[in-house]
Formats: C-alpha cells, sequence, structure tokens
C-alpha cells in the first residue's frame, strides 16, 4: 500500500493542514484587530488599568471612591460576583435538597407543591424571573421615611394602639406603649433602598473571641479524628456533631461573656435621603440572590431526588434489617451512595448559578459583568482586553469550582469505597 | 477522515473571514451618491420624542429627523426622500464611519476625541446634564441631594459627570446604573432612586412616559456641557461643507425672518441679506454643489431654525422646552450663524 494511501499517515497529514489553517487564523485575526485598532487610534494594552475610573459604584466591599483605578473597579466587580456566587450556592443547595427531599415525600400534598415548584420555576426564562423579584422587591417596599421597623417596639405600640382603638381601657393601651418606649426605637428596617442591619463595631478584646473560635473549630476536628478511630477500634460511637455544635457555639460565648461583652453597635438612623450608619444589603442584590437560589434550586432539588432514587431500595431494606435506626440508615447508607450521583451534576448547577449571575446587569447589581466588561468597556474602548479578561475570570471561577468539587467527590467515593 | 475535511473546510472559511474583516470602507463622494440614489440616508435614535422618534404610521419626526428632511430637501427639493436608519448609541459611529449612512443626526455630544474620528457640523441643540426628582422630596436645587440614590444609564458621560459633581461639591451619593434608558427610568419610577439624571432634553423627554409626569420636578442646575449636533464622516470636505451650511442657512433664515409661511414674499424682498439667502443675488448654492435657490428650499419644505425647534420640542410640541441659550444671539442665546456671502 503506498504511504498515500495509509489512513494514520493521511489523517496525520489532514490534521496537520487544518492546525496550520487554524494558528494562521489567529494570527491573521490577532494582525488585524492590531492593524485595525491602531489605525482607529486606540492604544492597545492593559495601561488603562491604572487609569481614574470616575464612576461611583453603589456596593463595594473593599474601599472605593470615584479617584480610584480601573484595576480596582475589576477588584470591586469581581469581589461582587463571588458574593452573590458564593451566597447563592449554598442557599440554593439547601433550598434544593429541601425541595427533592419533598418531591419524595409519602405525603401526597408536599410532594405535589414540590412538583409545581420544580415544574413552574425551572419553566420560566430566569431574566423574567430576575426582574419578576427586582419589581416585587421595590414595588412592596415602602420609601424610606415610610421605612418598616423590625423589632417588638412597632409590634408593641400596634397593639397598643389596636387595643385603643377597639374601645378597651385606655390604661391597658398605654401600658403597651410605655413598654414599647421602653424597648426604644428598632434597629433593621426595610425600604425600597434596602435591609438595614445595625453594624458591630468589634470593641477590646474581640481579638479574643476570635482566638475563641479558631481553637473550638480546631478542637472539633480533633474530636472527630479521634471518634473515627474510636469507631474503628471499638465500635463504639460517639455524637460528634452534637459536641462540635457545643464547643464552636459555647467556646467563643463563654469568652464573650468573660471578656464583659466587648462589642457595640452602630444604629442606623434615618437622616436626609436615607439611613446614615448601619449596614445595608442592596434590593440588587437582594433580588439577584432570590432569583438565582429559585431557579437554581428547581434544578438542584431534581439532582437530589435522581440521586436518592438512585439507591437500590435493598439497600435501606437491608440496613434497617441489621437494626440500623432510620437516621443512621439514611445517613449511613442513603446519602453517602446518593452523593456520588449527585455531586458531578451539581457542579453543574454551581457553574450555571455563578455564569447566570452576569445577568445582574439587568438590575443594576454591579457585578464583574456589569461594571467592568460594560462601563469600564464603554468608557475605555479597550474591548479586547477587557474581554479577555473578563473571560478568563469566568473561566478561572468555573475551573476551580469544578476543582474543588471535584475532590470533594473523589473523597466522598473513597470514603464510600473502604 | 472525513472530520479532518471537515475541520479543513471550516478552517478555510475561518481564515477567510479573517481577512475579509481588514477590508476598509471606501469614501465616495457622498453628494454624488446620495444624487444618483435619490435618496438621503440619515442615521437616527431609536426612538426619543422630540428629536427623533416613529410615530404609530412609521412616520419620523423630530428636531434631528428635521435636520435630515432639510439636507433632502435642498439637494432634492423633496423633504420626505430621506430613508431612516435608527441606531444604538453603541453602534451609531461605526454605521457612520463604515459609510451605511449619510449623515448621523442623533444627539450625539461634540467631544475632542469624537471630533478627532469624525466631523461635527455644529451644534444644533445646547444641552446639559440635569436631575429630575420628585415634588414630594422638596428639594429645591442639586446642591440639596447630599446622600441620594441616583439612577443612571451606563456607558454614558452622565455617570462620569455625576461623580465629578458630587465629589466637587463633597457631597455623598449612591449610584445605580442600569444598561438601557428604559430600566433606568423604570428603577426611578418604582422608587429605587430619589434622582433620575441625563441630558436636560431627555429628562423632558422620559418625564413624558411616567404615570403621573406632574408628580416629578427637573432642578434647575445644569452640571455639565452637552453640544448636540449631527456628524458626517472625515475625508469629504464637499458634503462637510454642504451640511454644515444646511445648519447654518436655517439660523440665517430665523434671524432674518424668513419663515416657510412667508418665504415666498421673501424672494421679492429688497435686503440684500436676504436676497444672498434665497438666491435672487448672487450664487451661493452652486458654491456648495447645490441649486441657487437651495435655502429657499430648506425653509419652504422644513422651516428655519426657531420654526423647527417650536415645533418638535418648544412651546408647539408635548415637551414644551424653552429656547433658553439655544435662543438666536440677537435674542440673548447662543445660536449664531456665519453670514452667506
Amino acid at each position: 500500500m503506498a504511504v498515500h494511501n495509509n489512513p494514520k499517515v493521511r489523517s496525520a497529514f489532514y490534521q496537520a493542514v487544518a492546525l496550520v489553517l487554524v494558528l494562521a487564523c489567529a494570527y491573521a485575526f490577532a494582525v488585524n484587530a492590531s492593524a485595525n485598532l491602531r489605525a482607529q487610534g486606540f492604544a492597545s494594552g492593559f495601561g488603562f488599568l491604572g487609569n481614574t475610573a470616575g464612576f461611583g459604584i453603589n456596593q463595594t466591599l473593599i474601599d472605593y471612591s470615584e479617584t480610584d483605578t480601573y484595576g480596582r473597579v475589576f477588584v470591586v466587580g469581581l469581589l461582587n460576583t463571588l458574593l452573590v456566587a458564593v451566597i447563592g450556592c449554598v442557599f440554593a443547595t439547601i433550598l434544593g435538597f429541601i425541595i427533592g427531599i419533598a418531591r419524595l415525600s409519602p405525603n401526597w400534598l408536599i410532594a405535589r407543591l414540590g412538583g409545581v415548584y420544580v415544574e413552574t420555576i425551572r419553566n420560566l426564562p430566569l431574566l423574567f424571573q430576575l426582574l419578576f423579584w427586582y419589581l416585587a422587591v421595590l414595588g412592596t417596599m415602602p420609601g424610606p421615611r415610610q421605612s418598616i421597623g423590625l423589632g417588638l417596639q412597632p409590634i408593641l405600640s400596634s397593639i397598643g394602639d389596636g387595643i385603643a382603638a377597639i374601645g378597651l381601657p385606655n390604661a391597658i393601651a398605654d401600658a403597651f406603649r410605655s413598654l414599647a418606649a421602653w424597648i426604644g426605637p428598632p434597629d433593621v428596617y426595610l425600604n425600597n433602598r434596602g435591609v438595614i442591619l445595625p453594624r458591630p463595631l468589634p470593641g477590646d478584646g474581640f481579638g479574643w473571641v476570635v482566638i475563641a473560635l479558631g481553637l473550638a473549630v480546631l478542637l472539633a476536628i480533633g474530636m472527630r479524628i479521634w471518634a473515627r478511630r474510636r469507631l474503628d477500634a471499638t465500635g463504639k460511637t460517639f455524637p460528634t456533631g452534637w459536641a462540635a455544635f457545643a464547643l464552636i457555639v459555647g467556646l467563643p460565648l463563654a469568652a464573650l461573656l468573660a471578656l464583659g461583652v466587648p462589642i457595640s453597635f452602630e444604629h442606623p438612623q434615618l437622616r436626609g435621603f436615607n439611613f446614615v450608619g448601619g449596614v445595608r444589603l442592596i434590593p440588587e442584590l437582594v433580588a439577584l440572590l432570590f432569583a438565582l437560589v429559585t431557579y437554581t434550586a428547581a434544578y438542584i432539588a431534581e439532582v437530589v431526588r435522581a440521586g436518592i432514587l438512585a439507591v437500590p431500595r435493598g439497600q435501606s431494606e437491608a440496613a434497617l434489617a441489621l437494626g440500623l435506626r432510620r437516621g443512621l440508615t439514611l445517613r449511613l447508607i442513603i446519602v453517602p451512595q446518593a452523593l456520588r450521583v449527585i455531586v458531578p451534576p451539581l457542579t453543574n448547577q454551581f457553574l450555571n448559578l455563578t455564569k447566570n449571575s452576569s445577568l445582574a446587569v439587568g438590575v443594576g447589581y454591579p457585578d464583574l459583568f456589569a461594571v467592568f466588561a460594560g462601563t469600564t468597556l464603554n468608557q475605555t474602548h479597550q474591548a479586547i482586553e477587557i474581554i479577555a479578561i473578563t473571560m478568563a475570570v469566568y473561566l478561572a471561577i468555573s475551573l476551580i469550582t469544578s476543582l474543588l468539587m471535584n475532590w470533594y467527590n473523589a473523597r466522598a467515593n473513597r470514603r464510600f469505597e473502604r | 477522515m472525513k472530520r479532518a475535511i471537515f475541520t479543513l473546510g471550516l478552517s478555510t472559511v475561518g481564515l477567510a473571514i479573517g481577512f475579509g474583516l481588514s477590508v476598509a470602507p471606501a469614501t465616495a463622494q457622498t453628494l454624488k451618491a446620495v444624487k444618483d440614489r435619490g435618496s438621503l440616508i440619515c442615521g437616527v435614535s431609536q426612538g426619543l420624542p422630540g428629536f427623533s422618534n416613529p410615530d404609530d404610521k412609521g412616520n419620523w419626526t423630530g428636531l434631528d429627523v428635521d435636520y435630515c428632511r432639510a439636507i433632502a430637501a435642498a439637494i432634492l427639493n423633496d423633504p420626505t426622500k430621506v430613508k431612516f436608519s435608527p441606531l444604538s448609541t453603541k453602534d451609531r459611529f461605526e454605521a457612520l464611519k463604515a459609510g451605511e449612512i449619510d449623515v448621523l443626526s442623533r444627539n450625539s455630544t461634540w467631544t475632542l476625541s469624537r471630533d478627532a474620528t469624525y466631523n461635527f457640523i455644529g451644534v444644533n441643540y445646547y444641552d446639559g446634564q440635569g436631575f429630575m426628582v420628585r415634588k414630594a422630596l422638596k428639594v429645591n436645587s442639586a446642591l440639596e441631594l447630599n446622600g441620594a440614590s441616583i439612577c443612571v444609564q451606563t456607558g454614558t458621560t452622565t455617570e462620569l459627570n455625576l461623580g465629578d459633581y458630587f465629589r466637587s461639591n463633597s457631597m455623598r451619593y449612591e449610584v445605580i446604573a442600569f444598561a438601557t434608558a428604559d430600566e433606568t427610568i423604570k428603577a426611578y419610577e418604582g422608587g429605587r432612586c430619589d434622582v433620575f439624571t441625563t441630558d436636560v432634553s431627555q429628562l423632558y423627554s422620559e418625564k413624558l412616559k411616567l404615570a403621573k409626569a406632574d408628580d416629578h420636578v427637573i432642578l434647575p442646575e445644569i452640571i455639565s456641557k452637552e453640544p448636540l449636533g449631527p456628524m458626517v464622516r472625515h475625508g469629504d470636505d464637499q458634503w462637510f461643507d454642504l451640511v454644515k451650511w444646511v445648519h447654518f442657512a436655517m439660523i440665517n433664515a430665523e434671524e432674518l425672518g424668513v419663515n416657510s409661511k412667508n418665504v415666498d414674499e421673501a424672494l421679492k424682498s429688497n435686503m440684500p441679506e436676504i436676497k444672498r439667502l434665497v438666491g435672487t443675488e448672487g450664487n451661493f448654492g452652486e458654491q456648495l454643489g447645490l441649486t441657487k435657490d437651495w435655502a429657499v428650499r430648506i425653509v419652504k419644505h422644513v422651516g428655519n431654525y426657531g420654526e423647527v425647534f417650536e415645533r418638535n420640542v418648544g412651546s408647539g410640541s408635548r415637551l414644551g422646552i424653552s429656547r433658553g441659550i439655544n435662543r438666536l444671539w440677537t435674542k440673548g442665546g447662543i445660536q449664531y450663524a456665519p453670514p452667506i456671502r
């Protein structure tokens, strides 16, 4: 057989030609882009990251002002994206597990409610849901001057008003009112500018509380290792969960009380247009989280349901026959096997949630896509550089998420196979 | 192997596209192209009442639209021979550069960096950035806005002017930036912001879209210069001069008291300035590549600058904007045109 008829040689030849053409194409794109940019008077490169941004951002996890650079805008946007992604993944997982298990409930009503939830939420476009939550949040909330105060004082004083209104003796109403006045104004407010909370300000010696917390976590990990060794050696179980909980809550709390509660609160106060002081959750963040969590939870619910159904019924029957209680059966037999099926598609959902967070631009939440690939791009015209950076960031976040989940999956499988 | 050939084909196509992109748009003689085509192609906004807005029958009206019609009238003696091309803020300059439109008449601010790449023919509306608030807030001045939440459209000069203004007056503010004008005004209406900010002309225009327009007030402060005007491409001086003088003719006509109703009487006038405008003296139109009666065509079909202003954005329109600094220089404004001679 002639060389040119050898399928292997031919295949290698065509692949080499294809590779050369792809590389030539990429080269042509690069040369063309840089020539055109130069012709239009655009300087390419990343020098623009050091220029002054000049625009404001309404939620920044680090200090930021208009005089800071585009580089800092990038960091602010990245942190805002990560904030949404992390909080979103945690709550979507919790809600997803609850709904997934609800769909398997023997209770007809609960199972149907779970089914209706999943079918409704996952069949509506996410952007539509996002706008719904945003406008629903804005539409139902009062303005800053009519804020809803959350606390005992408004409840007690309105009970007092109610008692007076239905004609009961004024003495009772006044008792409620004076009790309300004694408690003082509330610290948590709701309005169409967001949720306003008091800001905790750590005082002298608060570092010891943090040290106590760290110590408690280390002790809990040590205890878990000890309990596992003892289980392997003697077969005796130990209530690790409860003990760890007691440690992690109790130790810092004891330190806090021993030091005389070295913590004070900055109380929000209505001044001018809005509340000054305290911490504020902006409605854009709340709406984005609501939309992402409810939407992704519908998919996670199905993943969880599939995972649990994938464990053969014989497994739980065998565990029960061995005398394990219901709770232990679930924790030791069902969940570890279900996790093997759940984790890989769960990773997909985490990645989806992170990428979907770029819809933030629709409600004005300042995430990476909005402030960097949006505003910064528009002001600097450095389209190629900015899009490349943004792509690299989303890719990096996704790959890191995948790596973590794969590591967790491998670890879960190893334990299962042991 | 089939796959290898497929990949080969795909990359060849990609390569062809890659090289295809490097073809530069040719600069044609725009006036000749318009005459040959028998119509003017004019880039306008996607709908901004008062400046360029289609009605329910698809007829475009507005100040910017009337400039397109005036150019068509001067060249083709027919203000209806205009094809309108609605463009977004993002695409407007690329369309002009690529030769898809003959002139961009789309409330665009004259800035140095834009002028370095294109030619602004003049200012047909002197605008500036302003603020709209609810009357219920009882705010009378932008200097009382310390601590306010402000809705803006992202990617505009508005966002940067806002930062400058609040910083130079050492006031705090919260900015909520949206991608489109509609989202911005909706968030303002929903109570997310105390203030909506953009160019004043646009504030008047967007105010009309609010459910209760009377509950809102536009503050007196103007915090930036936004001179709006039509633009043409670099590299065609004849076309640049022609469009520029269409604008000047409309202003000169107003200054000389020539309007769409009395233009026929003006043809009999003995005033030398009017005679030069209407073409009964000299050959000024021909110097621009037009006919002698070029200015008569503009004024008869479209009107002078004052008529166009009042009809679209002024007292004769729903916007009801006062002339302000857009009055003629003879009436205390800054609209001024060089003489025809």
